[in-house]
């Protein structure tokens, strides 16, 4: 009956829907820009709630600030500074002033406008090197969140060498045209020899907690040992988060991709833009591990012709090369590219953060998922300070960049309910994390971490990455279980040593009240007793024998 | 008495030499358990078997090693001046070991039964005393004893107790008898007994009648055989009719018990012959009852695999199968059923007449 009445309903109001004439329409049509998409989408990007859009704020100016620094090979000074308006407390204030200050390279007077207020534009898209952005939207992203919610310029003191003076701009971002526009340029004075300082306002809520500014600053500390963040507070905290170490990680190498991780649109674009001449060509100049004899196995698997034009080829072809490439064995992609932290560095990031008793760190070897050359990397800390009757306490790096949202979603959380952890006599309830005094750190470096949304939070569920987690978390797990026997053994050992403390002068005692012994004769039995005991400690039991 | 000084010294100067040769002490106990005896109708009671229990010093046993030894020790010093102490004393004079202290009774019970068990002695030789209750007696018996003062003969007569009983004192091996009676009836409850004394029934049939009060103690085990054995009287009991009543109470009376197996020879009653309450006798006198609950079918299957006295008289083990089958028991206060009085003036009767039917 229902059934029926909704199709009567949908029946009638068909035909006219389809009196909207298609010019009308096109009326309507215009082209969408990117910086308005993302003003009316700003959840993609992680600003859903004035809570998080502090963060990601933070976070995005932070991982810059790294960034510039490892390129330039400097340990990176970084300091942080969030501070409440309009003459509010932290806690109830909802208009913050975020300033992020390093001592990078800083930037040449032509990029500023472009890299702070322009979505898209960055350097890093477009290589295959491992990094902490990748998209070229965060910063201006932020920047624009500030502009659309107090209407405030994003701020930026720049200064590339001792020689040059420094440089202040105001920035606008014209969220039409995704175009910067510069509303100050100024030469300023500043103490620092290189560096970049950015300060953005925006409407925020500052919150304290396991997604707090102060946790993301401390998980950054953890996995980049060689960076100093000093971090003042809305509360006009200092928080020091010193470095552990002054070698700066290796620096990635920028890899051309891997024919098997390209998908089918790129491979057009590619193919468009090329500046081979031939197909043979283009497949051996833009893709790594491509040599002349595998180019031309490919070119025959598609039926095209080596010397074919790459902007020639047809839609149709363009799928049978696809198709080729993924049927053609090819070597696996070079993995220098990856700069992973590395046991030892991984230990003493820990170590300097998480008071516990034991640690245990992991790398594996590099892998790759989808011609994607990844390392995942995995430590534990346990005991100590933490807490014994909670969950197991995750943190989440990729490339180095804390992942404080959706960890549930996360391949990191998968992995970690995946591994039998009892198997190293660590309590877990069935789909659910370990219950431990715990810190579970996972980091993957890749130089493109496959997230489920442009905000970064999760690292989506690819088996091989999962495989390589569960493979260093069950290493760290190994080490935990050695540690733990070692452990209980030693509690063992004073137990039983208080134990025949307790009982073996009663021995004594009862000889001495049945034999009439004398003192000294008492004490021989006590000293001879011990000695016995300790040898043969455990090893008889009571015995039954016929 | 000096027999068993002597023997404590020795086993602790046995463990002194070897501690002071620093080798591991060790100490000898036989198994105290049921499948470690052995019976044989002709004896009469159940005999050890030879296993026995090594307890070596070690960290797993340091503890009970120690408090056995100041158990040795209490019993030393009880024997070296001639002074008894109750179980539940020696209990409590634990209590000054510190550390080593016994925290409930059953732990110093048991470290006491080992003592005995590895002296192959009883506890009176070693200078402990039950506190457990003897027994009540009533009937045509005269007991003598000493007034443990003035060392005088008492003469007990157990006619004259009125609606009271004569109580069978924790050692028994001083008393004498004097009496006329034809037989002992041995009894499980004391509500039971109280019946039957309160209507002098032991007078009508000219017997002593004796209240076990469920499982019979060393003491009233050892006071019946001593006086069934002194005056050639045959010994009948009467207790419910459950696996409890058969095993724990009749058995124990007859045989011993797995667990005193070390003394099994002197406290068992093996002239002692089953009256009622028999599965038989359920039926034949309509006796109400109640269902066999898990532990009686429990305890039956138990006693078919290792109870030896059960497998060497298929006479009982017929009787067990019967009531299995049944799937009922019932008490001996079930005669009741059939009037206050029906026990004496029928049930007892009738019984008396056969005592060839009686269960071994």
């Amino acid at each position: 009956m229902v059934q029926k009445k909704l199709t009567e309903i949908s029946g009638d109001k068909e035909p006219v829907k389809e009196v909207i004439k298609a010019e009308e329409l096109a009326k309507k049509q215009r082209e969408i820009s990117v910086a308005e998409f993302f003003a009316k989408n700003r959840h993609l990007l992680g600003f859903d709630n004035p809570r998080k859009a502090l963060l990601t704020t933070i976070k995005e100016a932070v991982d810059n600030s790294l960034d510039a620094c490892e390129e330039m090979r400097v340990p990176p000074d970084i300091i942080v500074m969030v501070s409440p308006l309009e003459g509010k407390e932290a806690s109830v204030a909802d208009r913050f002033l975020i300033s992020v200050e390093d001592n990078g390279p800083g930037i040449v007077k032509q990029q500023v406008p472009r890299i702070f207020a322009k979505l898209l534009y960055g350097s890093k898209f477009h290589t295959m090197k491992m990094s902490r952005g990748q998209q070229g939207i965060g910063i201006s992203a932020a920047g624009m969140y500030g502009q659309l919610t107090t209407g405030k310029p994003v701020k930026i003191t720049t200064r590339i060498s001792p020689k040059k003076p420094a440089m202040y701009y105001e920035l606008h971002i014209d969220t039409k045209k995704n175009e910067p526009e510069i509303l100050k340029e100024e030469e300023t004075a500043w103490d620092k020899d290189h560096g970049t300082r950015v300060s953005i306002e925006l409407e925020a809520k500052y919150v304290k907690g396991r997604q707090s500014v102060e946790e993301y600053l401390k998980q950054t500390a953890i996995a980049n040992p060689h960076a100093s963040i000093i971090y003042f507070s809305p509360e006009s905290q200092k928080v020091d988060f010193p470095r552990a170490t002054k070698d700066l990680p290796m620096e990635p190498k920028a890899i051309k991709p891997h024919p098997y991780g390209v998908e089918l649109g790129m491979l057009m674009n590619m193919l468009k833009e090329t500046k081979a001449r031939n197909l043979q060509a283009f497949l051996k100049q833009e893709f790594s591990r491509v040599s002349p004899r595998i180019a031309k196995e490919i070119c025959q698997k598609a039926g095209l012709f080596e010397n074919a034009r790459p902007s020639r080829i047809a839609t149709q072809e363009v799928d049978k090369l696809y198709k080729a490439v993924n049927e053609t064995k090819i070597m696996a992609p070079p993995t220098n590219c990856l700069a992973p932290i590395g046991e030892e560095l991984m230990l003493k990031g820990l170590k300097k953060e998480v008071n516990a008793e034991f640690y245990a760190a992991a790398t594996r070897p590099p892998s790759v998922y989808r011609g994607n050359p990844f390392i995942v990397e995995a430590a534990v800390a346990y005991g100590g300070e933490l807490p014994a009757e909670e969950l197991v306490r995750v943190i989440r790096f990729a490339n180095r960049v804390p992942l404080l949202y959706q960890q549930s979603a996360c391949a990191v959380c998968k992995s970690i309910l995946e591994t039998n952890w009892r198997n190293y006599s660590i309590s877990q309830s069935k789909g659910a994390l370990p219950t431990a005094p715990m810190v579970i750190m996972v980091h993957m470096a890749s130089v493109w971490v496959p997230f489920t949304s442009e905000s970064k939070e999760a690292i989506a569920h690819y088996p091989e990455i999962i495989k390589e987690m569960k493979l260093a978390l069950q290493e760290c797990g190994r080490q935990l279980a050695l540690f733990l026997s070692r452990r209980r053994k030693a509690e063992h050992e004073a137990k039983k040593k208080s134990y025949i403390e307790t009982y073996l002068p009663h021995i004594g005692i009862a000889l001495k009240d049945i034999l009439s012994l004398k003192e000294e004769e008492t004490k021989k039995i006590d000293k001879h007793l011990k000695e016995i005991l300790e040898k043969h400690r455990g090893s008889e039991h009571d015995k039954d024998i016929e | 008495m000096t027999k068993t000084l002597s023997k404590i010294k020795e086993s602790a100067s046995d463990i002194y030499q070897k501690i002071l040769k620093k080798k591991q002490p060790s100490m000898t106990f036989p198994l105290r358990v049921l499948n470690n005896v052995k019976y044989d109708p002709k004896k009469g009671f159940f005999e050890l078997l030879g296993k026995t229990k090594i307890r070596t010093l070690s960290v797993n046993t340091v503890k009970t090693f120690a408090q056995t030894l100041r158990m040795m020790a209490i019993s030393k010093d009880l024997l070296t001046t001639d002074d008894m102490a109750t179980k539940r004393e020696v209990y409590y004079v634990s209590k000054n070991w510190g550390d080593a202290r016994f925290h409930e009774q059953v732990e110093s019970d048991t470290v006491m039964d080992d003592v005995e068990a590895m002296f192959m002695v009883n506890r009176e030789q070693l200078g402990f005393s039950a506190d457990e209750h003897g027994g009540d007696v009533a009937g045509e018996l005269i007991v003598i004893d000493k007034n443990p003062d003035t060392k005088k003969v008492i003469k007990i007569d157990c006619t004259k107790f009125g609606s009271g009983a004569y109580s069978i004192p924790t050692s028994v091996e001083h008393l004498e008898f004097e009496t006329d009676a034809k037989f002992i009836l041995a009894i499980e409850t004391k509500g039971m007994f109280e019946r039957l004394n309160r209507h002098n029934y032991w007078k009508k049939v000219h017997c002593v009648i004796v209240s076990m009060g469920g499982v019979p103690s060393r003491a009233c085990r050892r006071f019946i055989r001593k006086l069934a054995d002194e005056k050639k009287l045959p010994v009948y009991v009467f207790s419910d009719g459950d696996p409890y009543g058969w095993s724990s109470i009749y058995r124990t009376l007859k045989v011993g018990s797995g667990n005193a197996a070390h003394i099994n020879e002197f406290f068992c009653v093996p002239q002692a012959r089953f009256l009622g309450i028999t599965a038989q006798d359920i039926t034949d006198y309509k006796l109400p009852t109640h269902p066999l609950k898990d532990v009686d079918l429990k305890k039956i299957k138990d006693l078919f695999k290792n109870d030896p006295f059960i497998q060497s008289h298929k006479e009982w083990a017929k009787e067990l199968k019967l009531l299995e089958q049944m799937g009922k028991r019932a008490e001996q206060q079930a005669l009741a059923a059939h009037g206050l009085n029906f026990v004496m003036e029928k049930y007892l009767p009738q019984k008396l007449k056969h005592p060839e039917k009686f269960l071994p």
